[in-house]
């Protein structure tokens, strides 16, 4: 296991270590120099020049990269050219937002998933499974941000239920959490699609495996194995999705705080793109794909941990 | 044929068709303004309805079909183009530094989050329908490298491939003259899933400012113009959402269907 877990550890690294250039890289030949456009069109160049200085625009590529990622690794993600403010702490701020949103949204998805694609596996081929595979076709095919307008419509709009956008803070949990709902349900919703698949032909393919006809055969019900042995072996293919979700949760939630004005890191980055903040766009980037190739890489020993042969193999 | 099949064929046709047509008709020009129709409910003169500038939504739908079906399809074109040479090459030298370094390349890519990445490009390059493929085609490249290379694999190891070599033939050569016939099916079954998602990503990206640009009609532009009129007339929120469903569905049936048609042992295994 620790040879396994070192082995990722080192892919970990080295995916880190590429993702940072690529996205410093790609900011790096962006059009635009940011001291121009903080200073305006009329800025006298020797004033460019000295904020170009003062930003350490001036220095060589490859000192400024080292600088980034030295910083980052630090804690230090930079200054942000518009706000003159820490990128760290701004990103704080906003995590404060995202970060709840995505993990609701796991929340909701799996618990969603998990009673559908239960049901279905143990009605196979019967109406019931027709119905929610029916549901699933439509949920992957539904976009989350179109979704998230049609609830709106319904829930904000019509039933005032909930409100259209925006976030109150954390002071009062409740609030908050209520102003999450609409957004998180409607981020979930595809993912639920696509986890109740999963749960189906998992646990469909398990319930040919001997050790359920064996338990079958000591008398226990269908309905009994499925709870028993099934389910939880059908867990670790599921596991692993809903690693692989986390990521597409974190990203989709940049479109639909675009929805629900939501104060997150997606509308960090959009306000950081259109004012050319590179800092701040490189750093979130960066912390989204950290994100996401570390929960990538707890999902791969999560998954070695409960399936030893996994370890072995290349 | 299967309902599956059959379902997402018409589908699919509905879509290619809508596209096609706008091409020479559509029942009112998309590009001149009409504020004194504006927001109108579907009607017997405006089917679907008229956006906030009073165009017809119906015309507008179908203009959109083609940005969608352009960015998506060319999208899946840079996939292919270039991920099933590379898994195919990978296959060809198993095991090699070359199948190696192609494989982490694509555990690369696949470990970013592909929405981020989509918008750092197109927002660092550009907006536009251009940059917009370009993202979303990036992402398609490791999904056909890794499935050519693994059905290349199991290729490999029959008996015909192993008398072409006898032949005297090359690697690239029976790549290309045997390998990939044989995988035809699988690559199409495929293409036809990464195109309704890239339908769907070139919604996203055009619902945040970052696809096509106006006047280009799309249907993620459209819901973006809507977003602020939902209350006031809702079909200009629910028509090109629907559009966007109708024609993902379509395309996810059209790919079931393809491969339970395509692959009969599939299907029979099938669960």
């Amino acid at each position: 296991m620790l040879a396994y877990a070192l082995k990722r550890l080192l892919i970990l690294a080295i995916s880190l270590a590429i993702a940072s250039l690529v996205i410093f890289l790609v900011v790096e030949v962006a059009p635009g120099d940011p001291a121009s456009f903080m200073l305006g069109i009329n800025a006298r160049p020797d004033t460019v020049a000295a904020l170009r200085a003062e930003l350490g625009l001036d220095l060589p590529v490859h000192e400024r990269y080292l600088a980034w990622v030295s910083g980052m690794v630090q804690g230090d993600f930079g200054t942000s050219y518009t706000y003159r403010a820490p990128v760290a702490q701004m990103v704080a701020e906003r995590v404060q937002v995202s970060l709840p949103l995505a993990l609701y949204a796991l929340l909701l998805s799996t618990l969603i998933a998990f009673p559908a694609g239960i049901f279905a596996a143990a009605r196979r081929g019967r109406a019931g499974d027709m119905a929610v595979m029916g549901a699933t076709q439509l949920g992957v095919a539904v976009p989350n941000f179109w979704f998230a307008m049609l609830l709106v419509l319904l829930f904000a709009l019509k039933l005032r239920w909930f409100s259209a956008g925006g976030f109150p803070g954390w002071e009062e949990p409740l609030q908050g959490l209520k102003a999450l709902t609409l957004p998180a349900v409607a981020l979930a919703l595809p993912q639920a699609a696509i986890l109740a698949r999963v749960m189906r032909s998992a646990l469909i393919d398990i319930l040919h495996e001997d050790f359920i006809r064996t338990a079958r055969a000591k008398g226990l019900s269908r309905r009994q194995a499925l709870w028993r042995h099934g389910v939880r072996n059908a867990l670790i293919p599921v596991l692993t999705i809903i690693g692989l979700q986390f990521s597409f949760l974190l990203a989709g939630a940049i479109i639909i705080e675009q929805v629900f004005f939501l104060p997150g890191l997606g509308r960090l980055i959009f306000q950081a793109i259109t004012q050319r903040d590179l800092i701040v766009v490189e750093s979130v980037v960066m912390l989204l794909v950290f994100a996401v190739i570390v929960v990538t890489f707890l999902t791969d020993l999560a998954y070695a941990a409960v399936d030893p042969r996994l370890r072995h193999r290349r | 044929m299967t309902r599956n099949l059959i379902l997402g064929t018409l589908l699919t046709a509905f879509l290619v068709g809508a596209a096609l047509l706008s091409f020479v008709w559509t029942p009112y020009p998309t590009d001149t303004v009409a504020i004194a129709e504006r927001l109108q409910p579907p009607s017997a003169s405006h089917w679907l309805g008229t956006d906030h500038f009073g165009r017809d939504m119906l015309s507008l739908v179908m203009v959109g079909a083609r940005t969608s079906i352009a960015v998506a399809l060319v999208a899946v074109g840079i996939g292919l183009g270039l991920g099933v040479p590379l898994g195919l090459a990978a296959a060809a030298r198993s095991g090699g530094w070359l199948d190696e370094a192609i494989m982490r390349m694509n555990d690369l890519i696949f470990a970013f989050p592909s929405l981020v990445i989509a918008i750092l490009i197109t927002a660092i390059f550009g907006p536009g329908a251009t940059n917009a493929i370009i993202a979303i085609g990036i992402f398609n490249i490791p999904v056909f490298a890794r499935l050519s290379r693994g059905a290349a694999l199991s290729l490999w190891r029959r008996d015909f491939i192993l008398a072409a070599r006898t032949a005297g033939k090359s690697a690239p050569r029976i790549s290309a003259e045997h390998i990939l016939p044989n995988i035809a099916n699988l690559l199409i079954v495929q293409g036809t899933i990464q195109f309704s998602l890239g339908i769907l990503a070139e919604a996203g990206l055009s619902y945040v400012g970052l696809g096509a640009q106006p006047p280009i009609p799309s249907w993620g532009r459209m819901l973006a113009d809507a977003q602020t009129m939902v209350a006031l007339a809702p079909h200009v929120a629910i028509i090109p959402g629907l559009a966007i469903v109708l024609s993902v569905l379509g395309l996810n049936l059209l790919g079931d269907g393809l491969r339970d048609r395509l692959d009969p042992r599939l299907g029979a295994v099938r669960r």
